[in-house]
């Protein structure tokens, strides 16, 4: 190849991609990164919305890997067509709805797509053999490069020399000797490499960075298939499961109760979507309520949202109720007992 | 301080990052090196992603900063080199 290389590294925002993008970018390749938003990534969502966290840094670890390494980087919106990765995963979940392989594969495939249409020759990943996540295991490392359709365009500058050469490096395009032979869970290769490059600061392994390997969302996301009989969201499902107390009492609806005045605002914003519920007399928080609930349901997800607020021993509060996008009325209920709110309703 | 005339503005209100981000680039790149745009936001973290966005990009940032409740960050498109954004 006369021209310079191209390569395209998927930058998750941790060390490792940071690295390998550093390494290939060393060998004077043109490395431009990109970064997938599935809608599950840990970022600064939470942050943004409550209020006692307005004071904490908000800072795009994506970004910021870019500007170390002097990258560019995409960042692309894959959140409609990861849906199916997410509900119907070919190779399953992890130890919560975490379709980790299915998900390198997509995301690959997606980067494979970037490559071909912005006119770049090949790929590179920051996976390490034998590292967390699991779809990082030697058996999968081919099944990723198959899937996606990368094929041998697809190199692991940090762990290559465990593999067979890839057409970059057989083409000369990038030196397989100045590659690396990482495997296993040790971070003492990565640390030390990062300290040659004079990386001070990096965010947590790969893994971490995804609500799906969190038990709490992911039952969240469980009960939310279960009660709709069928495995489907959209994006608005996913914010607000990273937001509010949820309580279930029935199948038939579910109350999200927000914690703080940074997530009453936010989720006033859907008013129009589900009923809401308020307690009039007093401060307290606002609820949501998903699913179809009846009139008596309404009253009761009123007692319950009273109990939260500053009413919660009052013996009768007047309760808003607004249906979606249409007229509020008002109920006179009498704030529930906490015992009375049944350990299970809490999902 | 006063506003900087732009000639687009991209409405990123009730978006969270990095979807601001994501919108600013898709609008970015329809857009001609030189162009001024103008994004209003309401999540405080555009005030570090797009500038940072900006930076690795090649676009020049002309403002940023907090306006009551909601952001407001103008940028300058930058020349398209090498790259593909």
């Amino acid at each position: 190849m006369s021209k310079q290389p191209k390569a395209v590294a998927l930058i998750s925002g941790g060390l490792d991609s940071m690295l390998a993008a550093q390494v290939v970018k060393d060998q004077g390749v043109h490395v431009e990164g990109i970064n997938f938003f599935t809608g599950f990534c840990v970022e600064g969502h939470t942050h943004a919305i409550r209020q006692k966290d307005k004071d904490k840094a908000k800072r795009n670890n994506a970004l910021w890997s870019a500007e170390q390494v002097g990258v560019k980087l995409h960042i692309v919106d894959i959140s409609q067509e990861y849906v199916g990765v997410v509900t119907n995963p070919k190779h399953g979940y992890g130890q919560n709805l975490n379709p980790c392989l299915d998900c390198k594969s997509f995301m690959v495939a997606k980067a494979r797509e970037w490559m071909e249409e912005n006119g770049f020759d090949f790929i590179i990943t920051g996976e390490v053999v034998g590292q967390r996540p699991k779809s990082q295991r030697r058996e999968t490392f081919p099944v990723i490069a198959d899937e996606s359709g990368a094929g041998d365009l697809l190199l692991r500058p940090l762990c290559a020399k465990r593999f067979e050469p890839t057409l970059p490096e057989r083409e000369g395009w990038v030196d397989r000797e100045q590659l690396y032979d990482f495997s296993g869970r040790s971070r003492k290769p990565q640390m030390a490499l990062a300290a040659h490059y004079g990386f001070e600061e990096y965010s947590q392994p790969a893994g971490g960075c995804c609500f799906l390997t969190d038990e709490n969302f992911s039952r969240k996301l469980a009960d939310l298939w279960q009660a709709r009989g069928t495995k489907e969201y959209d994006l608005d499902d996913i914010m607000l499961l990273k937001m509010g107390r949820h309580i279930r009492p029935a199948p038939n609806y579910k109350l999200i109760i927000a914690r703080e005045d940074g997530e009453n605002r936010f989720m006033g914003g859907y008013r129009k979507r589900f009923h809401t519920v308020r307690d009039l007399d007093n401060p307290g928080p606002l609820a949501l309520v998903q699913g179809e609930p009846s009139a008596d349901d309404l009253e009761t997800a009123a007692r319950i949202t009273a109990r939260y607020g500053k009413g919660r021993s009052a013996e009768q509060v007047r309760a808003e109720i607004t249906p979606p996008g249409g007229e509020a009325y008002v109920a006179e209920v009498a704030p529930m007992p906490p015992a009375q709110i049944a350990e299970d309703w809490h999902v | 301080m006063s506003d900087t005339a732009e000639d687009e503005f991209l409405d990123a209100r009730s978006l969270l990052c990095p979807l601001p981000v994501i919108r600013t680039e898709e609008r970015v790149n329809q857009l001609a090196p030189g162009t001024v745009l103008k994004v209003r936001a309401s999540d405080p973290g555009v005030l570090h992603d797009i500038p940072s966005w900006c930076r690795v990009n090649g676009h020049e940032v002309l403002e940023a900063r907090e306006d009551g409740d909601e952001q407001v960050v103008v940028l300058k498109v930058g020349a398209d080199d090498d790259g593909a954004s």
